[in-house]
């Protein structure tokens, strides 16, 4: 690991101020970056602690029937905070799917949202990596690439994001609360994070300096409770990061889907909205063969990078096995696995 | 760069200064104070014998770095038996014959008195399996360890019990 200063401000505005210098990185409780720099992949000059930021680690429900987290709050904590995982039980589903307990009790919900990809070869210094270092190329088109991208990757990139939480969080409309040098802004989720493009090692929208204080779910997030589920396909049945995974959220009235939410992950860059999908359940009954013609529009522009167009099909059936679960009804309990399909638990 | 943090570890205050920031909580123990029960697998969150409590809950403690944790009060495998009694995870890995080269065995009963203290899996194993797979047991003694936190944990809530009784 490279060498680095160590600053841990007492406010806000001087965490901004230092970490908009050149070289500086934010740490929280640097589950992702110090495993990244231990790898030499990150190299910060400086590390701006923002653990001890006052405000920060707070859960709040708004007037306007939203809830602000902010982005120090422990996954683990808000994944167990039990108004949080009644109004929102898919993305506490999500976060109890994701890495381990003991990452859990330390990661941070603006740490998640920051997670770098885990393409192995993004993660091996020696390795060529647009994302890394731009224009050197990517190994990973010629290389293992049976779990990268399907969906909105280039030859520049074909690395998916990793994260759980951000994919019920997306079909939630998330908003992002960041500060930065001009003040505080907001952004929706969805905006975070990028494609690759002609420009993969532009990972975020953030800007040097950037930090963000908090996520908010809107107050229609809250109207899925009844049946949402976080469905998440694994190369073990726990402690791996996600081959396909799926978000469903349906409001049912009267025997009919008023409204749907879904996104998927593992599949690209960022969590994957599929708001075709969304329409194509719009107003029809509950029933496998919408469910199924949704998975189809939601997977229509998917192309293989690589060794993995299996990854096309096995994502429509996740999406059609986190819908059928949806429709049945969110259970009292997030079974054992979280949305596993290795779960020996009925109705997992 | 001198760095100079307070720690409480097994209850004892210790005042440290570091002359490196890049110390993690883990290397600080081994390396530094000689607690060496704490043990270092993968160095990367992938395998969970760094497992040490933090202000009462478990985490990887390769994955934090000590500066960042002034304050901070810590329970290691040196810490957890009173005098010389073993704590109930401990002797319930024993009598289960939760390991068997034992290397992985420190993070895994940190673990599991952290599972224990978070009270999310109640007695279904599979509940048990899936709160402890941050700790990988390259010998395979998954049976006996779910077996052992199972059984420490009714005990321990059996003399809980006793004593509000």
């Amino acid at each position: 690991m490279m060498n680095f200063d160590y600053v841990r401000p007492a406010s806000v505005a001087d965490a901004i101020a230092a970490g908009s210098e050149k070289g500086a990185s934010y740490l929280a409780s640097g589950t992702n970056l110090l495993d990244l720099m231990k790898g030499g992949v990150s190299r910060p000059s400086r590390l701006v602690d923002v653990t001890r930021l006052p405000g920060l680690d707070r859960i709040e429900h708004l007037a306007d029937g939203s809830l602000r987290i902010g982005a120090l709050v422990r996954n683990a904590d808000l994944a167990h905070d039990a108004d949080f995982a009644r109004n929102y039980p898919a993305v506490a589903e999500a976060l109890l799917s994701g890495a381990s307990a003991q990452l859990r009790n330390a990661a941070t919900v603006g740490g998640n949202l920051m997670q770098r990809t885990r393409c192995a070869y993004f993660y091996d210094a020696g390795s060529a990596c647009n994302r890394r270092w731009p224009g050197a190329g990517c190994d990973a088109l010629k290389g293992e690439n049976r779990l990268h991208a399907v969906l909105g990757w280039s030859e520049g990139c074909i690395a998916t994001h990793p994260s759980d939480f951000c994919v019920p969080l997306v079909a939630f409309d998330a908003v992002v609360e960041i500060e930065g040098k001009s003040g505080r802004r907001e952004l929706p989720l969805e905006a975070l994070h990028c494609l690759p493009g002609d420009a993969p090692e532009r990972e975020t929208a953030l800007e040097r300096g950037d930090l963000i204080v908090a996520l908010r779910l809107p107050a229609a997030a809250k109207n899925f409770a009844g049946h949402a589920r976080y469905v998440k396909v694994r190369e073990r049945t726990s402690y791996a990061f996600a081959v396909v995974s799926a978000a469903a959220s349906l409001r049912i009235e009267d025997g009919r889907i008023r409204e749907a939410r879904l996104a998927l992950g593992g599949v690209a860059a960022k969590p994957w909205r599929a708001r075709e999908a969304e329409q194509v359940l719009t107003g029809a009954a509950p029933d496998v063969a919408v469910y199924r013609e949704a998975a189809r529009a939601a997977l229509a522009e998917a192309k293989p990078s690589g060794d993995n167009a299996f990854k096309i099909e096995l994502a429509q059936r996740i999406m059609v096995r986190a819908l059928t679960l949806a429709a049945r009804g969110t259970p009292d309990r997030i079974p054992a696995l979280p949305g596993s399909p290795f779960s020996s638990v009925a109705g997992a | 760069m001198n760095l100079p943090l307070s720690l409480t570890i097994n209850g004892v205050r210790r005042e440290i200064v570091l002359d490196d920031p890049r110390v993690t909580l883990l290397d600080l123990l081994r390396e530094r104070l000689d607690l060496t029960g704490t043990k270092k697998g993968c160095d990367r969150g992938q395998c969970g014998a760094c497992t040490i409590l933090v202000d009462g809950r478990r985490i990887n403690s390769c994955l934090a770095l000590a500066v960042s944790h002034d304050g901070a009060e810590i329970t290691t495998i040196e810490g957890v038996g009173r005098g010389g009694e073993l704590h109930p995870v401990q002797a319930a890995f024993i009598a289960h014959d939760g390991f068997q080269c034992g290397f992985c065995t420190p993070g895994q009963i940190m673990s599991g008195i952290g599972m224990i203290q978070e009270g999310q899996a109640g007695d279904d194993p599979e509940r048990v399996r899936e709160c402890m797979s941050g700790n990988l047991c390259r010998c395979g003694a998954y049976q006996g360890i779910t077996e052992a936190v199972l059984e420490a944990q009714s005990n321990m809530t059996a003399t809980k019990q006793r004593r509000s009784a």
